[in-house]
């Protein structure tokens, strides 16, 4: 079995990568992906910005599973590390919220942002990059529970990190109270009433004689496929 | 006599092993007077019995999960068909909490997340926020923050050695390695105060300087430490046992590995030569010499032979540190972040002010976001922070490696037996504070 | 009080000690301190303060001198449960069916600034203190508290333990239920309003300067 070689696809005369000194604010070289990606792309392609040495290309929302397989499957840009799918809700609450996509290049040896932003009067809806990477299976759930965006074409959208009825919101939007929307007491008494064990997806329950032993509501809710969870 | 049988529709069979190795389940008949009998069938068929699967609950309070996990399998016999990781057990809100805490507050939060690296959590936070406000730390700094780095692996995986041990029934390596565990705790605490959430980062250095006599300290652990790894290398590397529960135990291929965005010693094992110290290098790691540890099978003994290697290359790394340690100022000498020195602080008026001023409110970083990403026991362990010029960061991200590494232990685990799966899940190395946070 | 005794009043109360016959005193005694120094803890580690656990169970501190190397990790075999690192609300459910699987006699060791009171985390995310779910006996403060005082914390159980009146008093193992109707009696609405942060902490809210 052969080692992959991050750096395969640089020629051989590349230097080794090195700690980056005095990076600027603004400025500098931008990824060359960029110019690619405006060639391949066009007008969904919106403004990128070169900050602290990293690029960041804006994307249109509505194309971005293109954008993501075309960096990943073209030749020139391999793009077949996802590191990172988060959000970001700025305290200036009519900002929309921006959808924030970190890659990476391991032959290449490059770092990409992409960003697309959502908006908040209309429903958070993005089209799911777990076909093209799986890394972001769980990082999309973790973004649906905390920021209530849909990602559309995701194999299993359940909260991750709250328990699936958790009713009080999703925790990492700005309108969202640092202690929770409920008191205290009201708080305890929800978890309390989860059962921890209850919960299982129709994906672990595809098994036939354990759906039999559920009670009725929640086999008729699981049948139907209403995802639990939600606000 | 001519009996009549009667194929009971229930699923009544007896196990039995096929042709090729698999276990049939042979389905039996009755007679009249009640005697069961195989039916005999044409081999290669299988009667569908309907499912003998169980569904199994493990955690999220279980011995061998190494923290609040818990586990769903799906098993026939004792292989696993299909495993389901839950986890939010000790989500703690960490990523809210940041957007209310200035810069240098969040140091403590960062001891807690992944709590066995803590020193090593704290330091790629500094290096996230000194780029997000465009500062360069002192020469000194930067070798120190490699020494304490390359400590905190250390003894993040000696941890992982001896709990991993002790899932698969070695109990004395625990002891050997938390005895180790001991020495480094003493020296934490003679340098910054604590044993375990040091917090020992500061936005432009560290908490303080190191006090006299602590390189001797460390010297001493580094002379220490190689005969533990040696011993416990003797008790466990050739071991029939220790072989026969890792080689050939959850496999991920490269390819797989990267699709599904491993880091740290699952990638490198499964022959994938990415270390964000070689790879995005920070704190000079270039001008340090040292190898980076590759599988070849991206098995559980392959993680295991890694990590020991890295261990070995840890060392290499602190005493070349200790070699190249410079004198000088710990500390950036910016007022925008430093605190002034005491003296200063109760006896001049600026310096006063600009103490009041950067405790109360904190310092604040221009406009813009940044990642930096910083090679954790765990994997690729980054930070990302947007700012809005205020004291408190719009959006504290942790870029979790073991978030992302156990997304992978459905893959893993599947066709293997359920005592493989906890082997499996120690192989991974997971921290809930740092999934969940 | 606010709380009633769950028994029936003509059960046995408890007996003042010059009663107690000189036997029944000494086979307490006797039962008082084998209890005590064989406590079998249940681990529910859940953070940092598990490490610390470990590491007051590992050779340097070594906790098998009290009796309690064996780690029950089964609640139906444990005395005492120490609850080390924080939970969370999704948490909560667990430690509390945890709590109500172990067999009587039980204490519950608080380990930690998050398991006592909710900790650094006070937050939409934390209990606020296991004791508004389970009742706890020792409560050990630190983040994460030093292997001594882990075990300074278990020498001040093993010193309750003593003193319990075990076998002549059986009432003490009953769970008491609230009555709402007493005088004294807070409904948790109202504690919530009584117990918002007060002084700086409020500072700690607020997202920007």
């Amino acid at each position: 079995m052969s080692v992959v070689l991050p750096g395969a696809a640089l020629p051989q005369s590349t230097p080794d990568p090195v700690t980056p000194r005095h990076v600027p604010h603004h400025g500098g070289e931008a990824n060359p992906s960029v110019d690619g990606l405006r060639v391949q792309f066009g007008p969904a392609i919106g403004r990128h910005d070169v900050m602290w040495g990293e690029t960041t290309v804006w994307v249109d929302v509505t194309r971005i599973r293109e954008v993501m397989l075309w960096l990943r499957d073209d030749p020139e840009q391999q793009y077949d590390y996802l590191v990172d799918v988060t959000a970001v809700e700025h305290r200036d609450l009519d900002l929309p919220l921006e959808m924030v996509w970190h890659v990476r290049s391991l032959p290449y040896r490059r770092f990409l942002r992409l960003k697309a932003t959502l908006d908040k009067n209309a429903a958070l809806e993005v089209a799911s990059i777990e076909p093209v990477y799986k890394a972001a299976n769980w990082l999309e759930r973790e973004v649906f529970d905390m920021f209530g965006v849909h990602f559309t074409g995701h194999s299993d959208l359940r909260r991750i990190l709250m328990w699936e009825t958790y009713a009080e919101g999703h925790p990492l939007r700005k309108d969202f109270p640092l202690r929770g929307r409920f008191s205290r007491s009201e708080q305890l008494s929800q978890a309390l009433a989860a059962n921890p064990e209850a919960r299982y997806s129709m994906e672990e329950l595809s098994v036939a004689d354990a759906f039999h032993e559920l009670p009725a509501d929640m086999r008729a809710r699981l049948a139907a496929s209403v995802r639990t969870g939600e606000t | 006599m001519s009996t009549t049988t009667r194929t009971l529709d229930v699923a009544l069979s007896t196990p039995t092993l096929g042709s090729d190795g698999t276990i049939r389940h042979v389905p039996l008949t009755a007679d009249a007077r009640g005697t069961l009998m195989p039916i005999d069938m044409a081999p290669g068929s299988e009667p569908d019995m309907g499912s003998e699967r169980m569904l199994i609950n493990i955690g999220p309070q279980h011995p061998a999960t190494h923290g609040v996990l818990r586990l769903v399998l799906e098993l026939d016999g004792e292989t696993v068909i299909r495993c389901v990781p839950h986890v939010g057990y000790l989500h703690c809100g960490f990523e809210k909490i940041g957007e209310y805490r200035q810069y240098n507050q969040i140091i403590p939060w960062t001891d807690r997340e992944d709590y066995l690296n803590s020193m090593g959590n704290n330091i790629a936070y500094a290096l996230s926020a000194e780029r997000l406000f465009g500062i360069e730390i002192t020469p000194r700094c930067t070798v120190l923050r490699v020494i304490a780095m390359e400590l905190s692996r250390i003894i993040s995986h000696l941890v992982w050695l001896g709990t991993t041990a002790i899932d698969m029934g070695a109990f004395t390596p625990f002891l050997w390695t938390f005895q180790e565990r001991e020495t480094v705790y003493n020296l934490w605490e003679s340098w910054v105060g604590a044993r375990l959430t040091t917090s020992a980062s500061r936005i432009g250095g560290m908490a303080a300087d190191l006090p006299p006599g602590w390189i001797d300290g460390l010297k001493g652990f580094l002379r220490s430490l190689p005969k533990t790894l040696d011993e416990t290398d003797r008790m466990l590397t050739r071991n029939g046992i220790w072989v026969g529960r890792t080689v050939g135990i959850g496999v991920m291929s490269a390819a797989e590995a990267i699709n599904y965005g491993l880091s740290g010693p699952l990638l490198r094992a499964a022959g994938v030569a990415y270390d964000v110290r070689k790879d995005v290098p920070y704190l000079d790691y270039e001008t340090y010499d040292w190898d980076i540890a590759v599988g070849t099978k991206g098995d559980v003994y392959d993680r295991y032979l890694v990590r020991m290697e890295e261990m070995r290359q840890s060392v290499r790394i602190i005493e070349q540190a200790i070699a190249r340690l410079p004198d000088g100022p710990i500390n950036v000498d910016d007022p925008r972040v430093i605190l002034p020195p005491k003296r200063k602080a109760t006896s001049e008026m600026e310096s006063m002010i600009h103490h009041f001023k950067l405790v109360m409110e904190g310092p604040r970083p221009p406009v813009g976001e940044c990642y930096v990403a910083t090679e954790s026991p765990k994997g690729e362990k980054g930070y990302y922070l947007v700012s809005d010029g205020t004291s408190k960061p719009v959006r504290w991200r942790i870029r979790p490696p073991a978030f992302v590494n156990l997304s992978a232990i459905s893959k893993m685990a599947e066709g293997h037996l359920l005592s493989d799966v906890i082997v499996i899940n120690a192989s991974i190395d997971i921290v809930m504070g740092e999934i969940d946070r | 009080m606010g709380l009633t005794p769950a028994t029936s009043p003509s059960s046995v109360t408890y007996d003042p000690p010059s009663q107690d016959g000189w036997v029944t005193t000494r086979l307490e005694f006797l039962v008082n301190w084998a209890r005590a120094n064989s406590l079998w803890p249940m681990p529910f580690g859940t953070a940092c303060c598990a490490i610390e656990f470990m590491a007051t169970a590992a050779s340097r501190f070594d906790l098998a001198r009290f009796g309690m190397e064996r780690m029950s990790f089964s609640p139906r075999q444990a005395d005492v449960l120490i609850c080390a690192g924080r939970v969370p609300f999704k948490l909560a459910p667990v430690i509390r069916r945890i709590y109500q699987q172990m067999p009587q006699p039980k204490w519950v060791i608080s380990m930690g600034a998050c398991a006592s009171t909710g900790g650094m985390f006070d937050n939409y995310a934390v209990v606020q203190g296991i004791d508004t779910i389970i009742p706890v006996d020792v409560y050990v403060p630190g983040c994460p508290p030093r292997p001594e005082a882990l075990i300074y914390g278990i020498m001040m159980l093993q010193e309750k333990v003593k003193q319990q009146r075990s076998i002549a008093n059986q009432q003490q193992y009953d769970e008491m239920t609230i009555d709402p109707t007493s005088k004294l009696y807070i409904p948790p609405s109202r504690i919530d309003e009584l117990s918002e942060p007060f002084g700086n902490s409020v500072h700690q809210t607020r997202s920007a300067p």
